[in-house]
């Protein structure tokens, strides 16, 4: 065999390391989540582990509350700001942005809790009510934790439209506005979509600073008010994890969740990736 | 009214927007070195935590910049020889695709996810308990796609040109990759790392279930031995700690975890822009 060969071997086989990593992952999870992956488990209501009550429900429906009004937060905020980057931003001015947004995604995301556990709740619960760790303060602490996912990509496919669509349409003597809207932001349209859909699933994952914030009862409930407290998935592991016994049918529960959150958030990226590649097709 | 003035409303719009989106970078350093600075002392820099929120927090300084060391040593590598095979070698078929996509899966993967994950694999089944090693491979696990991502990008924006030159004088592929066009990507390369390193040294969630509880009052010796991390020592004191003293060392571990953070950011885009600017552009 050519030295060449091996090498380009070698490689695939680093390449495929993530692969393995992956495969791995799914394994371990399935193998300790399987023996609580049942039906009370998905439709149960009621999550106390003490009675060996394992229902998903209420943690469930708490993270995708938490999760919708982040990512419309995320959205009202990061497509303008993209929109703005890719066409009206001076050069230079750009560059900065850019650079910040990028130091913004590796902020600790401890740092970031601790600020809403010390601002944000407080100011909650003397000007607008509850204990303050609330749905609401999620939201707020969530949409910021995903925004520069959410600018980053929105803006790489409003670059992605050709220019001579962008100048056809001026030459007819549109304004920019009317330009970015009737056609500009139609043809990146899928683009947007699959990055708020990579948004929903990065927010699904999220743990510490959304943590810190939500409250995280005892036995989580259905949220009937913005600022009742809430459990999120993620939450649920990283604080359970600390006290499990070793094989109960709790520690199995846990893993089932584990499960859960490989399965939203892999099948959210696949549709992403989906979306993407049709539109790349047309 | 007309579309001028229209458009004149939605670019302000839009302003507040951005200021919105980039206003927490500033906000956040702000407060942390406001009420951080008062608690930074020597002892507190070099101490051990001691009765849960007293002391200082050298091992847990050490702890993080040994996780992130050892998690690059062993992360870094390995995206970087994905990334070759991705730009250089992979052929466009099925199996190139699958591996791309379970690449973006890693990367998408939510952190207690692999936290867990290192947390069966490597502490139970590998039996390498919670510990300085089993932190960090489980780090490295999380650092691999980004490093993957930003290097294959690095890679790609290397001329066509320097490997044809290359190629035309008798080098082999192989050659080409390690003499032209690893050391043209190099800066592109270089910033990906530090910029996955700084976002490895603030990551709480898998440290937490791999590599100790937060609090350990002793540097780690071996690669065995428990961890303690400036992000899981912030945690318990900002959650579970009573008194002033413990929120004083609270701010005070976020701001030293803050300069580390962005000094790393930092240098990565100053290297970055020094590099788009010597390519002229």
């Amino acid at each position: 065999m050519r030295s060449e060969d091996i090498v380009s071997r070698i490689l695939f086989l680093c390449a495929s390391f993530s692969a393995i990593v992956v495969f791995l992952i799914t394994l371990f999870m399935l193998r300790e989540g399987i023996h609580a992956l049942n039906w009370d488990f998905i439709t149960g209501m009621t999550w106390k582990p003490g009675r060996n009550l394992f229902g998903i429900v209420p943690t469930l429906v708490g993270t995708l509350t938490v999760v919708t009004g982040a990512i419309i937060i995320a959205t009202v905020i990061g497509v303008p700001s993209a929109i703005y980057l890719a066409e009206f931003s001076p050069f230079w001015l750009r560059n900065i942005i850019k650079s910040t947004v990028e130091v913004i995604v590796g902020i600790p995301s401890v740092v970031i809790g601790f600020f809403g556990l010390m601002v944000l709740v407080p100011f909650i619960r003397d000007n607008i009510g509850g204990r303050g760790e609330s749905i609401l303060a999620g939201w707020v602490v969530l949409a910021f934790m995903i925004l520069p996912n959410v600018i980053t990509l929105t803006e790489d496919s409003i670059r992605a439209v050709p220019r001579d669509h962008k100048e056809a349409s001026l030459a007819l003597g549109a304004t920019r506005w009317q330009t970015i809207r009737r056609v500009v932001l139609p043809s990146a349209s899928s683009g947007i979509r699959a990055a708020l859909i990579l948004g929903v699933g990065r927010a699904i994952g999220e743990t510490m600073a959304v943590l810190m914030v939500v409250g995280n009862p005892e036995v989580p409930w259905i949220p009937t008010s913005i600022l009742d407290r809430v459990r999120m998935l993620t939450s649920t592991l990283a604080i359970e994890f600390s006290y499990v016994e070793w094989g109960s049918q709790h520690q199995y529960a846990l893993f089932a969740i584990g499960v859960l959150l490989f399965f939203l958030v892999t099948i959210l990226n696949f549709v992403a990736t989906f979306v993407i590649r049709r539109r790349n097709l047309k | 009214m007309n579309e001028v003035t229209k458009e004149r409303w939605v670019k302000s719009g839009l302003y507040v927007a951005v200021a919105l989106s980039i206003l927490i970078l500033p906000v956040i350093v702000v407060w942390v070195g406001v009420n951080g600075f008062g608690a930074l002392s020597w002892e507190f820099l070099t101490g051990r935590p001691y009765r849960f929120e007293y002391g200082g927090i050298f091992p847990q300084i050490v702890g993080s910049i040994y996780l992130v060391g050892l998690c690059t040593l062993l992360g870094a590598p390995l995206g970087l020889a994905s990334a070759i095979y991705l730009a250089e070698y992979a052929p466009d078929n099925r199996i190139t695709q699958t591996v791309r996509f379970f690449t973006e899966t890693l990367a998408g993967m939510p952190s207690i996810v692999i936290g867990l994950f290192g947390l069966q694999f490597l502490v139970f089944w590998l039996q390498l308990k919670t510990s300085l090693l089993a932190g960090a491979i489980s780090l490295s696990f999380m650092m691999l796609p980004w490093t993957i991502r930003a290097s294959e990008e690095a890679i790609k924006t290397v001329p066509q040109e320097y490997r044809h030159a290359s190629l035309a004088l008798g080098a082999t592929k192989w050659e080409t990759i390690v003499r032209v066009v690893i050391p043209a990507a190099a800066p592109g390369i270089l910033t990906g790392v530090l910029l996955g390193m700084g976002k490895a040294i603030g990551e709480t969630a898998v440290v937490w279930l791999t590599a100790g509880s937060g609090l350990e009052a002793f540097v780690p010796r071996t690669l065995r031995s428990p961890t303690g991390s400036l992000p899981m020592y912030i945690y318990l004191l900002a959650t579970q700690g009573h008194t002033t003293q413990g929120m004083q060392n609270a701010f005070g571990a976020s701001l030293v975890l803050i300069v580390i953070f962005l000094s790393m950011s930092v240098t990565a885009l100053l290297i970055r822009n020094y590099y788009l600017r010597k390519l002229g552009r």
